[in-house]
Formats: structure tokens, sequence, C-alpha cells
């Protein structure tokens, strides 16, 4: 969900988020059906087509891959031990599909038309399930992941500087520090922009 | 209008404001003052995102303690440090949350959004992460997501404090076009000439409060001594 809307006009970034979306939750199912490695791999070859009509660059493609390599050649590894070459050759590829297929829909989808898709989907539930706040929470979650990145980097920088680089509780403390107060500083700035606002609050005739 | 009458502002038993009496409706304002005077107390007063301990604060009628939501589509608040106000991942996106917020359809949302950005002179910066925009283009797009929204005040809270000269000045020419009224917050001596009338807080209380020329000398002297 991390790797963000790379911008373009090709048929996949015209198909609705919802059905990529819906796709994306099928093909999670059928991939786990399959015991046949080729019908993976025609799998996997169909997905790079799709790539390639979307016009994603490869590095685009590749950097959906990378933050799970390494969880990845552990797995292998370890099947490899287990049960051998076919196995973690099987169990690799099907993970890598599942999370070239997910970045493949991120990439090719705007975060508010996700969020809106989700919210179609939530409706029904609305006696239930406060779906703006559901819809907002993801949002938050994928915009303020990168800042949380840069404020852990800000701190670790600043306690290096000081040679407390190797102390946790330096680097953790004012991290969460932080994030709380970004957190407060957040809702203040949903508040001012008018968030959970109701009909009755914005009907008053403005100058 | 915003008006102010006997406002008091207490926390853990200090006081932070203490019988604040002023009626705002001047179309440039300025709040100046000495790190922890109060200043932006007094601002996040203004929409309600203060609620006072004692007194009441009004915007055209509407008091803050009661009608908060009501306020705040009045009073658009600008915060110091944009990456807290941007909520979305892009450019675009985010500029479409406060219309949504207001209720707008899809269709008027696009168009307003393309408008602003046009207007604005960012609209190749529509489809860039916000978080991977420079301080300058973040504090931009956070002015225009709440002028977007077109509310009748528009609060500053040290807008300029994490920009650059260049940067700086950019923003304070968008902020001259800006037909709503304004009270901003800043240190900034220089940009506090060109405002209409000039605040000048000390210790939770107004200590000057009239044109550039009458205010910034006292608060200069203030300050030196």
């Amino acid at each position: 969900m991390i790797s963000f809307y790379y911008p373009g006009n090709s048929l996949l970034h015209k198909t609705p988020a919802g059905l990529k979306l819906l796709g994306l939750v099928l093909l999670g199912s059928l991939v786990f059906q399959i015991s046949e490695i080729a019908t993976l791999l025609g799998i996997g070859s169909l997905l790079a087509l799709l790539f390639v009509i979307g016009r994603i660059p490869l590095h685009v493609a590749f950097r959906q891959l990378r933050p799970a390599l390494f969880l990845l050649i552990v797995i292998f590894i370890a099947q490899y031990f287990i049960e051998g070459i076919e196995v973690a050759t099987f169990v690799v590829l099907r993970f890598a599909i599942l999370i070239l297929a997910a970045g493949l829909v991120t990439v090719t989808s705007r975060v508010s038309d996700m969020v809106a898709a989700i919210e179609l989907a939530l409706k029904p539930f609305s006696r239930w399930i406060a779906v703006a706040k559901v819809s907002l929470a993801i949002t938050l979650a994928i915009r303020f992941i990168p800042v949380l990145g840069s404020i852990i980097q800000d701190v670790k920088d600043a306690q290096k500087a000081r040679g407390l680089d190797r102390n946790v509780m330096a680097v953790l403390i004012p991290v969460i520090v932080r994030t709380l107060k970004m957190a407060t500083e957040v809702a203040e700035a949903l508040d001012a922009r008018s968030f959970a606002a109701t009909p009755s609050d914005l009907s008053k005739p403005r100058d | 209008m915003i008006s102010l009458q006997n406002v008091d502002v207490t926390a853990d038993g200090q006081a932070i404001l203490e019988k604040i009496n002023l009626d705002i409706d001047q179309r440039r304002t300025a709040i100046i003052g000495l790190n922890g005077s109060g200043k932006s107390t007094f601002v996040r007063l203004l929409n309600g995102l203060q609620l006072p301990s004692a007194g009441s604060v009004t915007v055209d009628g509407l008091n803050t303690k009661k009608e908060g939501r009501k306020v705040r589509a009045r009073v658009g608040f600008v915060f110091q440090n944009p990456d807290n106000q941007i909520v979305y991942p892009t450019v675009r996106e985010d500029l479409a949350f406060g219309l949504q917020n207001l209720g707008y359809i899809k269709a008027e949302v696009d168009a307003q959004v393309a408008e602003a950005m046009q207007a604005y002179r960012i609209a190749h910066l529509a489809d860039r992460l916000t978080h991977q925009l420079s301080g300058g283009e973040k504090q931009m797009v956070a002015l225009l997501g709440v002028l977007i929204m077109r509310p009748n005040y528009i609060i500053l809270d040290e807008p300029t404090t994490l920009l650059d000269l260049k940067n700086k000045r950019l923003l304070m020419d968008h902020v001259r076009e800006i037909s709503q009224r304004i009270i901003m917050v800043t240190h900034d001596l220089d940009l506090v000439k060109e405002f209409d009338r000039v605040i000048c807080f000390d210790q939770g209380a107004v200590l000057a409060d009239g044109s550039p020329d009458d205010v910034l000398p006292l608060y200069r002297q203030h300050c030196s001594a």
C-alpha cells in the first residue's frame, strides 16, 4: 500500500479502483488454490503484461517487491531446507505475485479513489461502522508512514550527534513524544478543515 | 467580525491569557510578541481549537464554545508545520479533501481543484507525493488547502518560519492577493509593516494595539529592555 500512485493515462489507470481491488481479492484467493507451478508462472506472466499495459517502468515495478525481498529470501531458504527447491520456488512465487499485484493496484490508483471504493464497499455496514472515519484512518496511515520514517531518521541523527545512537530509549522516547504531538496537531488540522462537519454546520451563508 | 469579551485562558492553574477584550475586523491583522506571550493560544481561540476558560469568543455572531464546527467552517487555519496539515498522499487529493468535507460533488471538486492549482501556479505539482515536496511547496499546498474552502477569515500561525527567503517572499505574494480577512502570527517584523493593524502580546495580555507605525517601536523598545 505504501508504493503510491504512479501518474499515467493507461487503460489500467482508467479502470475503477474498486474493480482493481476486487480483482486483487479474487487473485489472492485464486493463487492459494493453485498447485501447479506452470499455472502460477502463467499468472506471473499475465501480471507482467499488466505492468506493461499500465506503462509502469521496471524500477517502479521492482520498488513494489524490494521491501519484501529479504523476507522472500528467508522464506525461500527455509522452504528449500524443509521441502526442497520446487516447493520453495512455488511458495516464493506465490507471495511475489500477490505483492506485485497489490503494488500494481496502488501504483495505478489514487489513494482517494481506493478510499472511495472502500467507503462504497462498507456502505451497507454504515449502521455499525463509522465509514468516513475508517476511510480517513486508512488515508492517514498511508500518508504518515513516510512522515514517521523521517521523524525516526531525524531523532536518530540527533542522538548520533550526541553519541547516543545505540541507546534504544534515547531514540524511542523522542520519537513517541514527537509522534503524539504530531497526532494532536493532525487532529486539530482535520477539525480546522471541517472533517465530519454536518450540512447544518455549513449552512449559514458566508461572505 | 471576530469579538473577544473578557477572555481568560488557563492551563494547569496557570494563566495563559487574561482579560482579553478585542474586536477584529481589519483586512490584515498581525499578531506579534515574545515566545510564550500567548500569541498562538490567542489565534487558536479564534476558530475554536482552543476554548476560553472564561469570557466568550464570537465569529460573525457564532460562539466558538457552542458552535465550534460552524466557526471552523468560516475561519481557516494554516498551521506552522504543513506536514501536520496535509492529509492526503498527493497534492490534488489533499486539495480535494476540504471541498469534499464541505459536501461538494466530485465533478465540482475536480474543477475547483484544477482551477485553484492553475491560479496559484502549482498545477505541475498535482500528482506529486506530498511528503516529497520542498518546505515552500508544502506550505503553499497547506495554504491553498485552506483557501480553496473559501473561509471568511484566514489565520496563519507563523507560516514563514520554516521557509527560506525566496519561498517566504513567494508565500507573502500569495497572501497579499487573498481577499479574505487575514490574521497572521509572526516574528518577522518586516512582514508586519504592510498590515492594517498589529496586536502585540506580552505575558498573556495585550501590550500594544494599533498601526504598525505605532506598535513596532513599542515592541522593539520592550524587547531591548
